[in-house]
């Protein structure tokens, strides 16, 4: 058997990757929290705005559309306060590249912003247009697009579903990142994302039939996540010593706390726990249930985004 | 990886690949950057990083040297150079710069210097020499020199009347090895050592790291030998880079060697290992030889050194299988314990029976080119006092080098034959470079007059009372190299840029003094250029071809016995002496004995200290680009015996010596790498000169902690591995 | 015939003493800021003390046939060009970093103009014919450059005779940095 490895040294200090790869810090993981609570925003707003109603939608259920643009504006934000060379941005945009999340994120992103514009005048309720029209002259746009409602909110799916995959996805393809080698995440990021689409919603006043669903596809959502979690760890333990290495940040390492407290307890098993109390019992909705699902998600990004970058190759044999 | 490949192929299929590869793709850019490093020309010169004086090549652009490569027809660089070669340009435009002449204004010591024109400072100089070789003859001046550029000032001080030249590099450094070779086989092994290590079929390494000691050409034939497949033997208490070549690692207790060496001899001699053929035509003593080591068993050796039994039997067996192309390296730096000449000696003893001196694959015979000297220089009018580098009544029969440590000593009123009164320091630091500082410091402080020649504001210099700031190797001319090696070459050194600041080539300012001392007549030429044009001219070389190739080889020439060289023994016997008639003479030992070193006490480990490759000592260490992969010295410590003393690696500590001096604050190195009784240094850091911005306050001073040292009885070496040290947590 | 090169780096790390004269060669040649390297010694040391065993390699982006890093690059910037070398354009590179997160083997860096920037085999000295400048320095002749395409070639031959093994071959990236042991 060979001698186990006992001594490694290196020479190579280059910042931002040694001693361990920190090249992403909050910005991208309000950039991921941000991507997948619009991807969401988008799934669940259409499919709510879906039905015919009698009366029009909650405010926030007719705004939820253009609400979704402003966070996603928010997180490109984000994303453009992370990039090196941001004279560069552009360069987003001079090609598309097939191989690349990145790539494709940044198309979608852009791709996004006209359909959920669109759904976003669709959703308004009479006031709400009455109001815009008066502003601005988008009388014909408004009459184009509610004639093409089911399209408009079918194609706004769409997009959130492909946001949704892609902030996954992001992660989950640079495999070089052994916490990130894990097929779950682009799932896990989905669900997560709708969960807190649920949850941003649940923090508005909403119809009750609205309520109610929301309230137990978020359930639905949270109990998915818990799920792939845990298909996570079990992965990682059928991973040798790559997998014992990711397991270990989050069962008995630098994360594990973080990860246990903030994303498993305070962002799945309490609100939960509240959700099934508030529909058992009836109970009014509070703002507390939603902000830490809100919260969860968040925490869920910024300790996969730096376990991640904590489990590098090196770190083998 | 599958999701990386599935990405790729459904965006791929997604859009089609022709449109995917057409439209929407940018341009396959094709070309490399540039990064417009290539010098519009290169200038052939040679390093002086270190004192190897490999080949190489400047890169001039723009009036900036932008890289320095290996010069492919230098014979000591062969077109490769180590980390150091590089880092020319480190010490070219370091901002911490000696700028302009200075003049002390403050005490000695306090660093305080005011700024003057070459004019004030040289006459001040010269003045004051003036006064001192009136006052107390010109033999009270010495000088301590590292460096080719010191040739100029050790003529001009030759001219002035005094040969009291002292170099540390002798009696701290390879001095023991020289003397243990010379009464051997007659002949010192000089630098480049003339081995052959290329062509060495086993090699035998005692406490010599290689690969962690970088000269360039040894080092190259070091890996050139493991590549053909030579069997390595290690001896050091540190698993060294070379040990981790090595098939016998012999990690012995520090303070050992002699016992191994002598085990090394029993074995050779009783399984009949050695060149019978060999010693019987060239050497005398073997039956002492014999008589002296019978008891000297393998058995006895492990019980001194730590080492098992079947290990030095084993070792020895591999090592003597290969004869004659086998070697026993003779190492470099050997002032460890105060027997170290007299270890040289059985390291010689041990190559002698080896048969390997004059072979192919052991030592070598060097030849070397001739150049005439510049014609019309005077010869020196006086006849030279003999030097006070030792302690009035003492004698050290075989030191041939002046004893630097010796003239310091000298420089204490009334302790050698006579007084010291001034020092012309060329580019060493005496202050890290010579063991017990505080004697150094002492020593200074009786001086007329301390003259420093340098080019960074090392801790010496903040001594000076006037400082004359040198232009680098690379803003210089200097004198003709030429090397005994195996092959024939000279070697010239050019400037490739002009001298930075207010700095001047040494030649000029040694010549400078020359004439203020009424002393020109000894430097006729106008430049140093000039003079080694018409020196090369003279010798009939192609002058500008050397000034192209920055080198002129000669022809080749057998360099081994078997190739015709003659087996020619520079000693009184003129054979090998195994046994040393001249030693017994002496009243020293003839043939080398082992004493057992002194134990560390309690919680106290010997300190040991060594090279890294990036660095040369001290001088190298405010060198900000080659400190780009090492920066600051570690100190090793067992991991065993860290984790028994609650000491991570990593962690800050300090060590204090038997004298209560501590050093600064460095990182642990917790590792199996070292034996449990010693901690190991790299030598050159815990710079104080508030002038060396980057080294300032890096790492710990190992010369700081040498406060006793070991007189070797031969020549005087001090032997300076004889410190203990415990360790705390800063 | 127009045989497609494939460049190669090899690595013998029986000679290298980790002297890094590579390292500092390479940031004269390239120019490379203060604090970055594009090519770094690692020293392993197994074993307990005194049965230890010891590699020193010399390592650096291992221009991948399969390279995560071109895959990852959301606009072109990481391309590869003749002979498979892995290049970054400066122009296209918007500092994403996402070709840093994807590289097993962290060999790449933001330089500080905002660029990703790493070794490039010398691409600019290997387009005139001449070697890295890593290569051409190394006292020990552990580094061999050259094109594995070609059976004739030094780097071929040592590769057909030598022992040797890549990094973390698990990731199915197909480097094209060898080590000899």
């Amino acid at each position: 058997m060979l001698p186990t490895l006992l001594e490694q040294t290196t020479t190579r200090v280059n910042a931002e990757i040694d001693p361990a790869l920190h090249i992403w810090g909050w910005e991208i993981a309000v950039y991921l929290f941000l991507g997948g609570l619009v991807a969401g925003l988008l799934i669940l707003s259409a499919l709510l705005l879906w039905r015919p109603r009698e009366q029009p939608p909650s405010r926030i259920l007719q705004f939820a559309p253009l609400v979704a643009l402003a966070l996603l504006s928010l997180g490109m934000g984000a994303l453009f306060l992370d990039l090196a060379y941001k004279l560069h941005v552009f360069r987003f945009y001079t090609a598309f590249r097939p191989t690349s999340p990145m790539s494709w994120g940044a198309w979608i992103l852009v791709l996004i912003y006209p359909v959920a514009a669109l759904s976003g005048l669709v959703a308004l309720g009479p006031d709400a247009r009455a109001w815009l029209l008066k502003k601005l002259p988008l009388g014909k746009v408004l009459a184009w697009a509610e004639g093409k409602r089911q399209a408009l909110l079918g194609a706004t799916l769409a997009g959130g579903v492909g946001l949704g995959i892609y902030t996954g996805l992001l992660l989950g393809t640079l495999t070089a990142r052994i916490q990130w080698n894990t097929a779950v995440l682009g799932p896990l990021f989905l669900t997560s994302g709708l969960s807190s689409g649920a949850a941003f919603l649940l923090l508005f006043k909403l119809d009750e039939v609205d309520r109610h669903r929301l309230v137990r596809w978020d359930m639905l959502a949270l109990v998915v996540e818990a799920v792939l979690i845990g298909a996570m760890l079990l992965g990682f333990a059928n991973a040798g010593a790559a997998g014992q290495l990711a397991a270990e940040a989050l069962l008995g390492g630098a994360w594990t706390a973080s990860f246990w407290s903030l994303v498993v307890v305070m962002g799945i098993a309490v609100p939960l726990l509240l959700e099934g109390i508030e529909i058992k019992k009836h109970l009014p909705l509070v703002a507390v249930t939603p902000t830490l699902v809100l919260l969860g998600g968040l925490a869920l990004r910024a300790v996969l985004l730096a376990a991640g970058q904590d489990s590098g190759f090196r770190m083998l044999p | 990886m599958q999701r990386r490949e599935f990405i790729k192929i459904t965006g791929m299929t997604a859009l089609g690949v022709a449109a995917a590869s057409s439209a929407v793709l940018p341009k396959d850019s094709q070309a490399a950057v540039d990064p417009g490093t290539d010098g519009d020309h290169t200038v052939a010169t040679f390093c002086e990083l270190c004192f190897w004086k490999c080949g190489v090549l400047a890169h001039v652009k723009d009036g900036k040297v932008t890289k320095i490569v290996g010069n492919p027809d230098h014979p000591l660089s062969r077109g490769a150079l180590c980390p150091r070669g590089t880092g020319g340009t480190g010490l070219l435009y370091d901002p911490d710069r000696l700028k302009k002449p200075m003049i002390r204004v403050g005490e000695r010591g306090q660093q305080k210097f005011k700024e003057v024109e070459w004019g004030e400072a040289l006459d001040y100089v010269a003045a004051k020499l003036k006064d001192i070789a009136a006052k107390h003859g010109p033999e009270s001046v010495a000088m301590f020199a590292h460096g080719f550029g010191g040739s100029f000032f050790k003529h001009l001080l030759n001219a002035y009347g005094s040969d009291n030249v002292g170099a540390p590099s002798y009696a701290q450094c390879r001095g023991a090895r020289e003397v243990g070779f010379q009464l051997t086989f007659g002949t010192a092994l000089g630098s480049p050592e003339v081995i052959d290590l290329e062509n060495s079929r086993a090699i035998a390494l005692i406490g010599s790291h290689l690969g962690e000691n970088m000269h360039n050409t040894q080092v190259q034939e070091f890996a050139k030998a493991i590549e053909r497949g030579a069997q390595l033997i290690v001896v050091d208490p540190r698993f060294s880079t070379a040990a981790g070549k090595a098939r016998h690692w012999l990690p012995i207790k520090p303070g050992t060697d002699m016992a191994l060496l002598l085990a090394w001899i029993h074995v050779m001699l009783n399984e009949g290992l050695y060149d019978r053929d060999y010693i019987e035509k060239y050497a005398v003593g073997l039956e002492q030889l014999k008589a002296h080591v019978a008891d000297k068993t393998p058995e006895w050796a492990s019980l001194e050194t730590g080492l098992e039994a079947s290990q030095i039997v084993d070792s020895i067996r591999v090592l003597a299988g290969a004869r004659p192309a086998a070697l026993l390296h003779p190492g470099r730096h050997t002032a460890w314990y105060g027997d170290d000449a007299q270890r040289a000696r059985a390291m010689a003893i041990v190559n002698a029976l080896l048969g390997s001196y004059g072979r192919r694959g052991g030592i070598y015979y060097p030849t070397k080119l001739g150049v005439p000297k510049y014609a019309g220089i005077p010869d020196y009018p006086h006849k030279f006092k003999p030097t006070p580098d030792k302690p009035k009544g003492k004698v050290y029969p075989f030191a041939d080098e002046s004893l630097a440590h010796g003239l310091r000593d000298a420089s204490i009123p009334g302790t050698a034959d006579y007084d010291i009164k001034a020092w012309l320091v060329y580019g060493t630091n005496l202050i890290q470079a010579l063991p017990e500082p505080k004697k150094t410091i002492e020593a200074i402080q009786h001086l007329d007059l301390l003259v420093a020649v340098d080019v960074l504001p090392a801790e010496i210099v903040g001594y000076a009372d006037v400082i004359l700031p040198e232009a680098t190797y690379l803003e210089r001319w200097d004198d003709v190299v030429v090397t005994p090696y195996k092959e024939q070459y000279i070697a010239i050194r050019q400037a490739a840029v002009k001298p930075l600041y207010d700095s001047k080539p040494g030649w000029w300012i040694a010549k400078e003094l020359a004439n203020r001392l009424g002393l020109g007549a000894y430097f006729p030429w106008n430049d140093a250029a000039e003079m080694v044009k018409a020196r090369l001219a003279a010798g009939k070389f192609d002058v500008d071809a050397v000034l192209k190739q920055g080198v002129a080889l000669g022809a080749r020439k057998p360099v081994f016995i078997e190739d015709g060289a003659p087996a020619v023994f520079a000693t009184p016997s003129k054979k090998i002496e195994l046994f040393s008639q001249q030693l017994a003479d002496a009243g020293l030992d003839p043939l080398p004995k082992y004493t057992p070193p002194d134990e560390p006490g309690a919680g106290q480990f010997r300190l040991l200290m060594g090279r890294t490759p990036t660095h040369t000592f001290g001088r190298t260490t405010n060198n900000r680009f080659l400190s780009e992969v090492y920066s600051d010295n570690e100190l090793w410590l067992n991991a065993q015996v860290a984790r028994e003393l609650g000491l991570e690696n990593g962690t800050q500590v300090r060590v204090v010596n038997q004298d209560g001096v501590k050093s600064n604050a460095l990182r642990l190195k917790a590792t199996q790498r070292i034996r449990h009784d010693c901690v190991f240094m790299v030598h050159g850091y815990g710079h104080s000169a508030a002038g060396l911005n980057f080294a300032k306050g890096r790492g710990a001073d190992d010369a700081a902690l040498v406060t006793r040292i070991k007189v070797d009885p031969l020549f005087g070496g001090t032997g300076m591995s004889v410190n203990f040290v415990a360790i705390e947590r800063a | 015939m127009n045989r497609e090169k494939r460049y190669v780096m090899v690595v013998d790390t029986r000679l290298c003493v980790g002297c890094k004269a590579c390292v500092l060669a390479c940031k004269a040649e390239n120019n490379t800021p203060d604090g970055f390297c594009r090519d770094w010694i690692v020293e392993d040391i197994w074993g307990l003390f005194p049965n230890l065993r010891a590699e020193i390699r010399s390592e650096r982006c291992n221009h991948c046939s399969n390279a995560p890093c071109v895959d990852a690059c959301p606009t072109g910037a990481s391309h590869k060009v003749d002979g498979g070398i892995v290049l970054v354009d400066h122009d296209l590179c918007t500092g994403c970093k996402a070709c840093i997160a994807s590289c097993p083997y962290d060999a790449r860096y933001v330089h500080p103009d905002g660029y990703v920037d790493k070794c490039t085999f010398c691409a600019h000295r290997v387009a005139d014919g001449k070697t890295t400048a890593c290569v051409a320095i190394c006292p020990t002749k552990t580094l061999h450059f050259g094109d594995a395409n070609d059976p004739q070639s030094e780097v071929a031959q040592l590769l057909a005779s030598r022992r040797h093994k890549v990094l973390h071959p698990e990731t199915g990236c197909e480097p094209n940095l060898y080590f000899l042991t």
